[in-house]
């Protein structure tokens, strides 16, 4: 546990409190998305297609709704033609509303195994179950395309006849029949690469994987006899799964209320509606309250993914370790439908280093699989297996030391990114020398088939519109509501901003999140913002508030305005020295002074704030079997603020282990035909409590400064670096790089056996 | 479907007794029938650990096991561990160690630590780590969940 005494001025940032909603959470008394019941409520099962790509001839549903029990089928034809098929989102890119509801229930293809296109109510799940498997499907199979080279070859089948090429955040443009294309860049690269002593070319790969969140897919809905609609669910964004659903059930969206319960984990995969409509149907049929789980095979079928790659670089650079020129294409699956992570794994590729010759060549390819969901930092893992395992083999190839040869090329605040603008304000130099002067970068690492590698990443925070709402009450405490889900432990860290704002204790504020007839919009609880942005409006309401409290201080003195002020909780006037008053006293006196004080506000904030990271591992390799053990891990990463240091570092360490599982394990198989082989807990293989050591983390806090505490956000970074980390380590332990993702024992013992005639030679 | 079978049980030291159907798992009556949600699905099919309960002093998960068969039985699930407004020391080590993030998992590691400890009240690093590998984490990347247990200890 952290140091818990207030420091650098602050009183409560910077402290480790004991979060309010973790007293429910260790006795088991918290409500999430499958504890809560409704009266009279049913049970409803979706039928999957077993096909990766296919027609849908035919569907008879007439013998499930001849099961007793049974009180309501839905299929495609029951969900309308949507009313405007693409929403723009402003900076979020634009969505294809039309896709989104076939995603939820196939109308014409089937576009991947696990393809909802008909769903059953009963009174109990298991009946609801058998109901499911009487539905006789006729299919007109077509040829699957698994991944993205195959999809992008001349021959591909089509598997959208058109598409719009959407994107996510920036727009792409229509290329190939399954693929559209974002290209961007800066100088002239053959120039570049003329001028380089040195290029290299390498390709690498990685394999779809899974946000692997503990809690299914959960929801409850009710559909009045007035068309109100009503959602108990654990989502990320209460907001958007509210606008979505009422362009796909099509009620006007004030007749939604959408109230999120607590969440067992999303990283990204649960800011997307799947099951909600489905249910909102079944309920409109039965006039029933109908709930939906789904299996851990179904989440694993349709849900998420995140994408596998195909990377192609080209780096040149001078002897003296000056990069000159690059140039990378960078293939990302986008599922079934267009939109996938491209923009951001783009981004995040080569944007810590200043490289005056670029060529980023983008693509976003529809394959049939899952529709690509972000997770977690989204594309930046596979981008960093590729360009940091680059890095690392020219600064080998040149004799230089890795933290030298990025130091040569540090991008720093200023320096122009890629896309344009320039790198916001944040220490990339010290987070090199913290890494370089650390214990661990300086130990000597000994013994055979060891070896230690280096990855460093910068990643880009999203602000955005958060709402936030405070009611002082008249025993002092202070009712906090956001709008924000809570993932991880915002509440708290929420709640401690207020606090600190306010100048009281953490305990008198009592964090809530809200549905969304009791708040205004938010953006979801994505992108590393929910501490850093909302956050940065939770404060902005505070100050009002401690404005209004010290009007009604005035009024109370009969002084005059502007000769109140407060510090610490504690008001006093200047006109009078000695006369003060605590947030508690005024707050008893609320009615006394003209009432109630509260305060609502949807507040915006700076995107792409700027976040880095740096992870050093030790590893040792089994030659034999190719597993590879981690020794030693080390997060290093600048977060502006650590605002509750405990979970600022479980953020780290949470992070990293999801990066070493898809480093050393997570994959999808999917078969000729394009069924996934490892739809289970068991066979996707998460890392588990013995996989890993204790991670060892170093917290820099170059402040933000958009944000009135400094918070940059840390939640997402350090998932980056743990795969080309841990390929720079294999390769210092047994000289082997490993080019495909994950570092499987397969691949590494491989890539062992085939280097071994070369170095007996 | 056949009838309902009256099972008689002992559930955190209360005798209790609830009418299930025979496909009807232990997780799925400790959840929908007697409204004991705090042990949680995760996978059913033993994968995750999440629905982690102490039948008769055995380590197992709810969703592997039928109701019927837990007739007779002692069942501890995470409603019984705190000794009322007393929280176990593995709860309170939970809390102060930050042992949870979204929480979902947690009373499966509570009640899969628990009977470790009731096991071997001593257990060094590796044994947490290697007993606890039957629950599945995505959140804390088990860092600050193996300390807590391992404070529970010193407790």
């Amino acid at each position: 546990m952290s140091d818990t005494s207030p420091k650098n001025g602050f009183n409560v940032v910077g402290t480790s409190p004991i979060r309010p909603d973790g007293l429910d959470k260790v006795t088991g008394r918290a409500q999430f998305a499958d504890d809560f019941h409704l009266p009279n409520m049913l049970h409803g099962k979706i039928l999957r297609s077993p096909h990766a790509h296919a027609r849908i001839l035919s569907i008879d549903t007439s013998a499930a709704e001849a099961l007793p029990g049974v009180r309501a089928v839905v299929t495609g034809a029951d969900f309308p033609a949507v009313r405007h098929e693409l929403l723009n989102q402003g900076t979020a890119g634009v969505l294809n509303i039309r896709e989104m509801s076939e995603n939820c229930m196939a109308k014409d293809k089937v576009l991947y195994d696990g393809h909802a296109l008909a769903a059953v109510a009963a009174d109990n799940p298991h009946d609801a179950e058998l109901a499911v498997n009487l539905i006789k499907v006729e299919y007109e199979l077509l040829p699957p395309v698994m991944n993205v080279r195959a999809a992008m070859a001349d021959d591909a089948p089509v598997i959208h006849e058109d598409f719009h090429p959407g994107g996510f955040i920036a727009p792409t443009e229509k290329y190939l029949p399954n693929a559209s294309r974002l290209q961007l860049g800066n100088g002239d690269p053959e120039q570049g690469f003329a001028e380089a002593d040195l290029v290299l070319e390498r390709e690498y790969t990685a394999e779809t994987i899974h946000q692997g969140y503990i809690e299914s897919h959960v929801t409850t809905v009710t559909w009045d006899s007035n068309d109100y609609v009503t959602v108990w669910t654990a989502t990320q964004g209460q907001f958007a799964l509210r606008d979505h659903l009422a362009d796909i059930i099509q009620v006007p969206i004030s007749n939604i209320n959408v109230v999120p319960l607590e969440i067992g984990g999303g990283f990204g995969g649960k800011e997307r509606l799947y099951i909600d409509p489905v249910a909102a149907f079944l309920s409109k049929k039965s006039q029933c309250p109908v709930k939906i789980a789904m299996r851990r095979d179904e989440v694993f079928r349709a849900t998420g993914p995140s994408s596998g790659t195909y990377i192609k670089l080209k780096f040149g650079v001078k002897q003296d370790g000056t990069l000159t020129a690059a140039h990378l294409h960078m293939a990302y699956e986008a599922g079934a439908y267009a939109g996938g992570p491209l923009f951001l794994g783009v981004m995040s590729a080569t944007s810590r280093y200043n490289i005056p010759n670029i060529h980023i060549d983008g693509f976003d390819v529809i394959v049939n699989k899952p529709t690509m969901r972000p997770y977690r930092a989204p594309g930046a893992p596979q981008a960093l297996f590729a360009v940091e395992q680059m890095i690392d083999e020219l600064a080998c190839e040149l004799g230089m030391d890795p933290i030298e040869f990025r130091m040569k090329n540090l991008m720093r605040s200023g320096d122009r990114l890629v896309p344009g603008f320039p790198l916001a304000p944040i220490d990339t130099e010290k987070m090199m020398e913290t890494v370089k002067a650390h214990p661990h970068y300086q130990a000597p690492l000994e013994g055979a088939n060891r070896g230690r590698g280096l990855a460093y990443s910068i990643w880009f925070n999203i602000g955005e519109i958060s709402s936030a709402r405070m009611q002082v009450n008249p025993d002092g405490s202070v009712t906090l509501a956001t709008a924000s889900p809570d993932l991880s432990g915002t509440r708290i860290s929420l709640a401690m901003q207020a606090a600190e704002t306010l100048g009281i204790d953490v305990e008198q504020v009592s964090p809530t999140v809200s549905d969304t007839q009791s708040i205004g919009f938010s953006l979801p609880s994505v992108g590393s913002r929910t501490t850093y942005s909302t956050g940065a409006v939770v404060c902005e309401v505070a100050q009002e508030i401690l404005k209004q409290m010290c009007e009604r201080a005035v009024l109370l003195w009969e002084t005059d305005a502007g000769q109140v002020s407060v510090e610490n909780g504690v008001f006093s006037n200047k006109a009078e020295p000695g006369q003060t008053i605590t947030f508690n006293e005024l707050a008893a006196r609320m009615f006394e002074t003209g009432g109630p004080i509260s305060h609502h506000r949807t507040g915006h904030t700076q995107s792409f704030i700027p976040g880095t990271a740096a992870h050093l591992v030790d590893v040792e390799v089994d030659p034999e079997t190719g597993k590879v053990d981690i020794l030693r891990y080390t997060v290093f990463q600048d977060v502006g603020k650590a605002v509750h240091p405990d979970y600022v570092e479980g953020q780290m360490q949470g992070a990293a282990v999801q990066g070493i599982g898809m480093a050393l394990n997570e994959e999808y198989f999917y078969d000729d035909e394009g069924r996934l082989k490892n739809a289970s807990l068991l066979d996707y293989r998460l890392p588990t409590s013995l996989d890993v050591p204790m991670l060892e983390t170093v917290v820099l806090e170059s402040p933000n400064p958009a944000h009135p505490f400094g918070v940059r956000g840390c939640g997402e970074i350090s998932i980056a670096p743990p795969p080309a980390a841990i390929a720079n380590a294999i390769y210092d332990a047994v000289g082997v790089r490993l080019y495909s993702m994950p570092m499987a024992p397969r691949k590494v013992c491989a890539a062992v056996k085939a280097a071994e005639p070369a170095k007996a030679a | 479907m056949s009838g309902k079978s009256l099972v008689t049980a002992t559930i955190n030291g209360e005798e209790k007794q609830f009418l299930c159907e025979p496909r009807q798992s232990l997780l799925e009556v400790l959840r929908d029938v007697l409204y004991l949600t705090g042990t949680k699905e995760g996978c059913n099919d033993g994968n995750c650990g999440a629905c982690s309960v102490i039948v008769d002093g055995v380590l197992l998960d709810a969703c592997c096991m039928l109701a019927v068969e837990a007739e007779g039985s002692s069942v501890e699930t995470i409603e019984g561990l705190a000794t009322g407004d007393e929280l176990h020391p593995l709860q309170r080590a939970f809390l102060e160690e930050t042992g949870l993030q979204c929480g979902i998992c947690t009373p499966g590691f509570l009640m899969s630590a628990k009977a470790l400890l009731d096991k071997t009240p001593r257990p060094d690093e590796q044994q947490v780590r290697h007993w606890l590998a039957g629950n599945l984490c995505r959140c804390t990347g088990y860092d600050k969940l193996v300390r807590s247990v391992l404070k529970a200890v010193e407790a």
